[in-house]
């Protein structure tokens, strides 16, 4: 099994914290993981990406070769769509927030921007902020996203709850909770289209 | 052993501490920061039993380095690329004293200028110093490299370089450990001349380092890191350094490659192995993260074969980094593509945080500067430096660290009038102290503003060595007490800001503004740790 994800966003959105579960729940399954991350001056509230690899094989780049991503889950439309010349134009998946990040002057019309993700044949978007918000942890929106990308990981989805669990686990119960709470809505969300 | 999700950066770190590493010298540089923060964060660097604490600049790190060799023990060197040009002093000259414990030079490279003002190649200043290099193609090997590093230094009395490039310092993949190792015995040679370059004495250890060459070239040839793995079609050959060797083997399922290839992760070359795979192949492909090292060696400036391709015949790009794909079409294997970018995603920069100190500096910058026209501001490298973008659009130029005092003073020296220097109090320290004394010296009429945000910002908040003390500095440098001023970069304080800039421009003299505000990044992680504190 093997399977490639494009992480998308803005500076500081945590899609890092996206992979720490995923790979942590990889690691544990014995599989193998690349992830290439961006440090650096694009941290500044520019677009962020990193290129996430797992295999139950051993893995040769760090880098995903365009065309060939089965996933790009994002926290960001516009940014979502920024990696759709990696994503397998046939059998690829995008997974992405549909609440705008505005940063910028220039951001595209939000209806153009939803007429193009509309385009797309696989697909999940999630208003995944009010999700969270409504569970009670705006800041969770990113546990969303994975929630609804997590029928299409290949990974069992209680060893992402486990996951998702031990990650935050020195923050507290409630904090946990409401995490799982939201990975949960996410899945349910995907699982319904 | 069970396996550890190591960056690149991390495995580095970790091997460093496990082959018994005593200290880190370092100036943070992205991709090369975590390196030295992982060390920082471990638990000998959190006991004190790892010297970890950041140099005021590469040179610096690089001195340290050597005298923590001179007293017999392990220390490693970290920096970006072009920290190397500002250690390049005593780096070049610690090939000749060569080593006593261990001496490892870590550069991490960035091409595609991810973050940084070029994308120079550091294995030419490893050779240029006639040194060993390596330049590991994954996580495992950045950490199987490092741990031999050292003793392959201590092997030869030599420092070695580690290469290192942005895609491997910033992924991560599961690392296996070996041994801890202990520390070195604090041991000074009995004799040590080799540490006093005088010209009789540097001429002899030079002639000790020429003589090490045919060594090097040996271990390269028998080195575990360099691989020739054979292949049955001979129309072609590849040779592939570094983390290019993995987009090679991307394009082959389980890796079978059907050319010969030769896989180099240690230097100098060994000749043998590429008369080898030139003398056995059709064309070789030379596939190599950054300049044309290994290309331009091979094929040499006549290219009298003409079967050498790669980055200088056109069949790789020239600049940037390379990738799967890059390497598949010069392989002559169908390129592949997902769907285009669509029209209406642009594009999303870096910018200066909400709330960011520099904002209202570079605010009152432009109301000061209005009447005197553009180009007159010399800017330095840090998170100031995108004031080059809109809506600032403040700054004209930005080259090394500590560039913005002495450009101003060169043109300054020209006529210019008046010229303004904005600098980082991190860059200050690190090179600007030099520069601005040049300007006390002669009295060049130049008004400094040193953005005090209480940080090195750019690279993720390192402290910065003037903490508190930058009036003191200028003052002792010899800045006239009534030309420095300290003023609060606030919307508030906007118009006062204004008119002491205005004033201090008029100055025919050496004026310093300092403008004080904590970083928003690490005020609020320090709020967040103290409420946690609290909480507890
Ligand atoms: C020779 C060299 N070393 C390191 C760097 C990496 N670097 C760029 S800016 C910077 C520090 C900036 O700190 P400061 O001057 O305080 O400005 P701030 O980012 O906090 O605004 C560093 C370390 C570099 N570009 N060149
Ligand atoms: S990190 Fe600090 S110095 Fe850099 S832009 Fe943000 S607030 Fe300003």
């Amino acid at each position: 099994m093997k399977i490639d994800i494009i992480l998308a966003g803005v500076g500081g959105q945590g899609i890092l914290s996206i992979a720490t579960i995923v790979g942590y729940a990889a690691v544990k399954r014995g599989m193998y993981m690349k992830q290439a991350e961006v440090h650096g001056m694009s941290q500044r509230g520019g677009d962020v990406q990193s290129h996430f690899r797992l295999s139950d094989q051993e893995i040769a780049s760090d880098l995903i070769p365009m065309g060939k991503a089965d996933m790009i889950i994002s926290v960001e439309p516009m940014e979502s769509l920024r990696y759709l010349p990696w994503l397998n134009p046939e059998t690829g998946w995008l997974i992405t927030n549909d609440q705008p990040f505005v940063n910028i002057p220039n951001y595209p019309d939000f209806d153009k921007l939803n007429a193009e993700l509309g385009k797309l044949k696989n697909k999940v978007v999630i208003n995944a902020d009010k999700i969270a918000k409504d569970l009670g942890s705006a800041r969770s929106a990113n546990m969303v996203i994975l929630g609804a990308a997590s029928p299409y990981l290949g990974i069992p989805f209680e060893e992402i709850e486990s996951a998702v669990r031990e990650n935050f686990a020195r923050k507290g119960e409630d904090i946990v909770n409401v995490n799982i709470a939201c990975l949960r809505a996410g899945k349910e969300f995907a699982e319904k289209l | 052993m069970s396996k550890t999700l190591f960056l690149g950066d991390e495995a580095v770190a970790q091997a460093a501490l496990d082959a018994g590493l005593s200290g880190v010298y370092a100036y943070p540089g992205t991709p090369s920061t975590e390196i030295t923060e992982f060390i920082q964060n471990s638990k000998q660097g959190r006991a004190g039993e790892v010297h970890s604490i950041w140099a005021g600049n590469e040179k610096t790190a690089m001195e340290s380095a050597i005298g923590m060799s001179y007293a017999g023990k392990r220390a490693m060197v970290c920096m970006k690329h072009v920290g190397l040009n500002v250690a390049a002093d005593p780096f070049m000259n610690s090939s000749i004293t060569g080593a006593n414990g261990g001496i490892v030079v870590v550069v991490a490279d960035d091409p595609s200028m991810h973050s940084s003002q070029d994308e120079q190649d550091s294995r030419y200043y490893a050779k240029f110093a006639l040194i060993p290099s390596f330049e590991p193609s994954n996580q495992q090997e950045a950490y199987d490299i490092t741990y031999a590093a050292f003793e392959f230094s201590e092997k030869y009395r030599t420092p070695v370089l580690i290469r290192l490039t942005t895609r491997l310092s910033h992924s991560r993949a599961g690392v296996e450990r070996k041994a801890e190792r202990p520390q070195n015995e604090l041991h000074i040679e009995e004799n040590p001349k080799q540490f006093i370059l005088l010209p009789a004495n540097a001429r002899v250890h030079y002639r000790t380092l020429l003589g090490k060459q045919d060594s090097f070239e040996e271990e390269s040839l028998n080195s575990p890191f360099n691989k020739y793995i054979d292949g049955a079609d001979k129309k072609m050959g590849i040779i592939a350094s570094g983390i290019a060797y993995n987009y090679l083997m991307e394009n082959f399922e389980g890796g079978k490659c059907p050319y010969p290839v030769l896989k180099i992760s240690q230097y100098p070359l060994p000749s043998k192995l590429i008369a080898k795979i030139v003398d056995e192949c059709e064309t070789v492909l030379v596939a190599e993260e950054g300049y044309p090292f290994i290309e331009e060696q091979v094929r040499g400036i006549l290219n009298r074969t003409g079967n050498i391709i790669g980055r200088l015949s056109g069949a790789l790009p020239r600049d940037g980094e390379l990738n799967p794909n890059l390497v598949a079409k010069a392989l002559g294997l169908p390129d592949t593509y997902g769907a285009p970018i669509p029209d209406l995603v642009v594009p999303r920069p870096p910018a200066l945080c909400v709330g960011c100190p520099h904002i209202d500096s570079y605010n009152a910058i432009n109301a000061a500067m209005e009447k005197y026209g553009k180009g007159k501001v010399f800017a330095d490298i840090g998170c100031y430096t995108l004031g080059a973008l809109p809506p600032y659009n403040a700054i004209y130029t930005t080259v090394d660290m500590g560039a913005s005092i002495t450009m101003a003073k060169g043109a300054a020296d020209a006529g210019l009038r008046p010229v303004l220097a904005v600098i980082g109090d991190s860059t200050f320290t690190h090179s600007g102290m030099t520069s601005l004394l040049d300007c006390i010296y002669e009295n060049t009429p130049v008004t400094v503003m040193i953005l005090d945000n209480s940080t090195t910002g750019m690279t993720g908040g390192q402290d910065s060595h003037a903490l508190g003390v930058l009036g003191e500095i200028c003052k002792g440098l010899g800045v006239k007490e009534d030309h420095i001023h300290r003023i609060n970069p606030l919307k508030a304080h906007h118009e006062e800001n204004v008119a002491i800039i205005e004033k201090e421009l008029e100055y025919e003299g050496v004026s310093v503004i300092i403008p004080t505000r904590e970083c928003i990044q690490t005020l609020s992680r320090r709020m967040k740790k103290q409420q946690a504190a609290k909480k507890q």
